[in-house]
């Protein structure tokens, strides 16, 4: 919201700094964005007056001035082009190291041997235009007028030396996103009187109701319509003051009644719309839904297909404005105009917010509208236009006018005390001070003892109960007199993580124990991640996002393994020579698409491992890390996937039932992605396993007899896989509580086709101890067994 | 038998002044054996003392004595000097360089994001907070409307919002877990609700998906004063114990009053520098009192109970504390990056 500081003082008397000013709002919860100072762009250019003026020795087109400046030099030459001075003339100079507009820099210097300390300056050089002074569109120098101090700095003079405030105003506070509702707060800030508006105009003899018909089929959408009927037109060109007000705040001045209607729109916050009566038909006007498939073209030329969700404001046969967005080009105000009907009203916010975001058409008025215009400023708002009507002399007004749903607005009134408001701050502020502040933020408050009776202000909808008043109260008591206390009624509760959080800082601490750095990657995947890992099969199962940022974020992934395999494929590229990554995330799995039911979040593990010292049994060595600090046992079998090295993947079993898997990246898709160093990857189904990983564990009594080990070096098939060998080894023997592979070799003492394994066996006693000649039998048992399934040999 | 003795003695003395310097321990002892072993030949001139006269005995056996004592303290005290010269021997072929570089796996890092939730957790969960974990993909109702944001408010435009259907989205905020647990749990409350949040938003200090951490306290009594307090603290032990708080009035459509919350910049103090733009303060957290339309919507009496609420994002946390300037780099997984960050 920009807010002119000149405009301000209008409506209260400020006798501070802009800069103090900001700070004030800001404090009271008006946060001023950008203080703009209007001439920051022009420098050391002021008044000069052209004393005499001659013929340039060597050029026909120049002539030397000499101008006095007042303070600023009383005979300063500067030569100039320009031919519509002449001496007598008031104009604007740029001294020697001036800055004008566009950032020129104006310095001493010589032109065809003539010295010239300065230039004369046109409007468009100081960065105006006519709205800011009459003549500043003039081909060649800007001619001042009037009485004016030489020397003065020119910005004073043309309207520049000025602040715009850009205040930030929060989403409950529509009723300030106008100049008045600012200076409002201002007044109540400054504890100063706040200057009212003038709304009075005189009526003539004629009548609204006679020329046209108005009425509301939709008050749903529209709670107050207000219409009143001016004519005798006069459509010309407005005033300066006008125009510059408008020009301060980033608008072009059209025309005297287009320009009234803005400045009621930045002054009041009330769009407002004027009809060329002329072009209703019917002399009807009628507040209604679109039809469904009914058209209309705005004022800028675009066509709209309208529906019932639309409200339009009809003639007797068509629309003639898309209500609170645009007028429709049909009706809109010409030169040739000679009467109008101004409107004035509230649109239901949350309609016009739909109808611009569907049609995907704004404007000023449906950016307002769409914050919320409070009933009250909508029948200020036409007194002050009609007022301005007659300031300005463009028009006669007639003696009645429609106002549809002003009985609506009733004021509304809280209850409360002073104990229940300081009972929320925490704080005590004398009732005094309650009462001082809700009246100067134009509040009604009678009190009786502690009881407080608050009427609160019509524009002011967002207030609604207690706690806003307390919130009205201490933005302007102000925050810093809450100093401080610890819950002092609150009851101690106990708090902390539950048993899983625990258990998921406890995987991350084995994870980093293993190595392993923690990464955070988007949720959102791309639908190329599935195509790189060749699971196109999956992105219709993937929740997709209506309105994503992109294509490639644009799907809830099922899977971590693309964006591990992603920040992988970064490390290598960046040149880091290894990485062992974690990232502990949901996956979204939805059980129906498009989605009717809460989806599930599963929390997966995905690890990913590169480097020289890696292959995939360091990789295994993670997964296993976890295994070993929970006690319990991962399987592992051969398996494939569409991405991983068919001979190096394998899944994690977990009694038997899958719980993840761990591979090697196939080398085709490797060499896809320039990757020449292997890359590992796996995933656990976390919430499959959190039960286990953090399941409460159990001391185990120690063995009352010694272990016995023995070690078998076995010669085996080459197809066979450690963990067939392994399962037969424990099956031979009950006692056996570990079996582990300590080598593997081949040779041709082995002979062809065939590989020694050498395993180490851990038998523990139970109820009695193990002799060696028992381990003897267990081991015999063992190489039977052995033999009979598999055929291996003893070495 | 005196001869012998004598014969011995020298025959030891002659072998030690030959090879004594070049023996080692493994030849001291071969020697010590040959004469002082039990078939040794001391140990035969003690066993040859049958031969000798009796009235000799005492003698002779004197000399035997005084030889044995002689070839064992020769022998010890040679074995000693080996011993050392073959230890400082071992020693030095041992010596290696202890500045070459040590063999281990470097331990591995916690993501700076997972390190400010765990101290946050931390700080408040000795104030007695819970942690809540909702879901991501919300329904409109807990992530809007049960936080007093109806369809078509103008609040929503305060964030940018993935939707998945008309009815789910992807929540914009953690406060939808406020409602969550509101609706299991009644007062006294005091939850912390982590997470990953989205909204579409991406440059350098706005990433479509960050994380949130938003405080819930629902009591008898609760009051705007004692959120302040409460943020004292946090700012105290999160940041210094000079970082002060500033609260100034917001709007969220949750609370009633909201306030933003400011900190004072921990990088200069609060006199200004380019962290804080020269303000003195750095934006952290929103906050204020629960909107009794929120308590009402979870079945919670507004004129039994007040509460506050506060939210906080994570990155932005973890961006000041650390001195990252670009957010980007907490989702890119550089290790070079993510090892700076250990536990």
């Amino acid at each position: 919201m920009k807010v002119p500081f000149s405009w301000l003082k209008d409506y209260v008397d400020i006798d501070i700094t802009a800069q103090e000013l900001t700070d004030r709002l800001f404090s009271c919860g008006f946060e001023v964005e950008e203080l703009i100072y209007v001439g920051s762009e022009i420098d050391r250019c002021v008044v000069g007056r052209i004393e005499s003026m001659e013929k340039h020795p060597d050029a026909d087109k120049l002539k030397i001035c000499h101008l006095n400046c007042g303070e600023c030099g009383s005979d300063i030459q500067i030569v100039t082009g320009a031919d519509n001075v002449k001496p007598g003339d008031v104009v604007p100079v740029a001294l020697e190291g001036s800055s004008l507009h566009n950032g020129v820099k104006i310095k001493k210097g010589k032109l065809r041997g003539v010295e010239s300390c300065g230039m004369l300056c046109s409007g468009e050089e100081l960065g105006i235009n006519d709205d800011w002074y009459e003549g500043a569109e003039v081909n060649g120098i800007l001619l001042l007028q009037g009485d004016i101090p030489l020397g003065t700095d020119i910005k004073k003079v043309v309207g520049l030396d000025d602040y715009i405030f850009d205040i930030s105003v929060t989403a409950n506070r529509p009723d300030c996103q106008s100049v008045y509702g600012i200076a409002r707060e201002v007044a109540a800030v400054l504890k100063k009187p706040l200057e009212p508006l003038d709304l009075s105009y005189h009526a003539a003899g004629f009548s609204t109701c006679e020329r046209v018909n108005v009425s509301v089929e939709a008050p749903d959408l529209c709670p107050r319509y207000i219409a009143q009927y001016v004519r005798e037109l006069k459509i010309r060109k407005s005033p300066q003051w006008l125009r510059r007000r408008l020009a301060l705040c980033g608008l072009r001045s059209i025309n005297n009644v287009v320009d009234i209607t803005n400045f009621i729109l930045l002054e009041l916050g009330q769009p407002m719309h004027a009809f060329d009566l002329a072009k209703i038909s019917q002399n009807k006007i009628c507040v209604r839904r679109a039809q469904d498939g009914e058209k209309i073209t705005t004022l800028d030329e675009k066509e709209f297909t309208l529906t019932h969700e639309n409200l339009v404001i009809a003639d007797g046969s068509k629309p003639v404005a898309l209500a609170g967005v645009m007028g429709g080009l049909n009706s809109g105000i010409t030169d040739e105009t000679s009467e109008v009907l101004f409107e004035s009203a509230k649109f239901e916010r949350a309609n016009i917010r739909r109808t611009s975001r569907k049609l995907g058409q704004k404007s000023d008025s449906s950016a307002r509208f769409e914050k919320g215009v409070d009933a009250y400023t909508t029948g200020i708002a036409i007194n002050r236009a009609l007022n301005l009507i007659e300031t300005l002399d463009c028009g006669t007004i007639a003696k009645d006018r429609f106002d549809i749903g002003a009985s609506k607005t009733e004021p509304k009134v809280i209850g409360t005390t002073v104990s229940q408001i300081n009972g929320l701050l925490g704080i005590t502020v004398p009732k005094e001070e309650i009462c001082s502040i809700l009246d100067r933020l134009n509040f009604n408050v009678e009190s009786k003892k502690d009881a407080l009776t608050v009427t609160v202000p019509a524009y002011r909808e967002d207030v609604d109960g207690y706690p806003d008043l307390a919130e009205e109260v201490i933005r302007m008591y102000g925050y810093d007199h809450i100093g401080g206390t610890f819950l002092e009624k609150a009851t101690v509760t106990n708090g902390g993580l539950n048993a899983s959080q625990r258990a998921e800082e406890e995987v991350k601490k084995i994870l980093t124990a293993q190595g392993c750095s923690e990464i955070i990657t988007y949720s959102f995947i791309s639908p190329k991640d599935y195509e790189l890992i060749r699971m196109e099969g999956d992105i219709p199962k993937a929740i997709r996002i209506k309105n994503p940022i992109g294509e490639d974020m644009s799907l809830m992934r099922t899977t971590l393994i693309p964006s591990m395999l992603n920040t992988l494929v970064r490390n290598v590229r960046h040149g880091n020579e290894g990485a062992r990554l974690y990232e502990l995330a949901g996956v979204y799995l939805a059980d129906e698409l498009p989605l009717k039911e809460m989806p599930q979040e599963r929390k997966t593990l995905c690890v990913g491992v590169y480097g020289l010292e890696e292959d995939f049994y360091t990789a295994k060595g993670v997964f296993e890390s976890l295994a070993a600090q929970a006690g319990i046992r991962f399987e592992y079998a051969a398996s494939e996937k569409p991405y991983l090295h068919p001979g190096k993947c394998a899944d994690i079993l977990l009694d038997g039932e899958k719980v993840g898997f761990i591979g090697e990246l196939a080398p085709d898709i490797a060499a896809n992605l320039s990757v020449e160093t292997s890359l590992y990857l796996g995933e656990l189904d976390y919430a499959k396993t959190e039960k286990v990983l953090s399941g409460r564990k159990k001391y185990v009594p120690l063995p009352k007899f010694a272990e016995v080990k023995r070690d078998l070096a076995l010669v085996a098939g080459e197809t066979l896989t450690c963990a067939e060998i392994e399962k037969v080894i424990f099956e031979g023997c009950k006692y056996v509580t570990d079996v582990r592979l300590f080598d593997v070799y081949r040779g041709v003492q082995i002979g062809e086709g065939k590989k020694s394994m050498a395993f180490s066996v851990t038998f523990t006693p139970r109820e009695k101890a193990i002799s060696p000649e028992d381990a003897d039998g267990y081991v015999k048992r063992i190489l039977k067994a052995l033999h009979e399934k598999l055929n291996i040999e003893l070495r | 038998m005196k001869e012998q003795i004598e014969s011995i003695r020298k025959e030891i003395s002659e072998v030690l002044s030959e090879r004594g310097a070049s023996m080692t321990s493994k030849d001291v002892y071969a020697l010590k054996m040959e004469y002082l072993g039990k078939t040794g030949k001391i140990s035969a001139l003690s066993k040859g003392m049958r031969d000798v006269a009796p009235e000799d005995r005492p003698t002779v056996g004197k000399l035997v004595g005084e030889l044995r004592q002689w070839a064992e303290d020769t022998f010890s005290s040679l074995e000693e000097e080996i011993g050392k010269r073959e230890l400082s021997a071992k020693i030095a072929s041992e010596r290696i360089d202890v500045t070459m570089p040590a063999k281990f796996r470097g331990s591995g890092s916690v993501h700076p994001v997972t390190l400010v939730r765990r101290e946050l957790i931390d700080i408040f969960s000795g104030m007695g907070f819970d942690v809540y974990e909702g879901p991501e993909i919300e329904k409109d109702y807990y992530n809007f409307q049960a936080l007093n944001i109806p369809a078509d408010h103008p609040a929503r435009d305060m964030q940018d919002t993935f939707f998945i259907t008309d009815e789910f989205l992807l929540r914009s905020q953690t406060s939808s877990g406020q409602i969550r647990v509101m609706e299991n749990k009644k007062p006294p409350i005091k939850v912390l609700s982590p997470g990953r949040v989205y909204r579409s938003d991406s440059d350098a200090t706005h990433s479509p998906m960050f994380h949130q951490m938003e405080g819930l306290v629902v009591d008898k009594g609760i009051t705007l004063n004692d959120l302040k307090g409460m943020l004292d603290e946090f700012a105290r032990r999160m940041f210094t114990k000079e970082t002060k708080v500033r609260l100034r009035p917001s709007y969220f459509p949750f609370t009633e009053p909201s306030v933003e919350v400011d900190l004072s910049c921990s990088a200069c103090g609060g006199k200004g520098c380019r962290i804080c733009k020269g303000t003195g303060w750095i934006e952290v957290l929103g906050a204020g009192m629960v909107n009794r339309r929120v308590l009402e919507n979870c079945g919670v009496d507004p004129d039994e109970y007040t509460g506050f609420a506060f939210g906080m994002g994570l990155e932005r946390i973890a961006m000041i504390k650390y001195g990252i300037g670009d957010i980007r780099l907490l989702f890119e997984g550089d290790v070079r990056f993510l090892k700076q960050f250990k536990d």
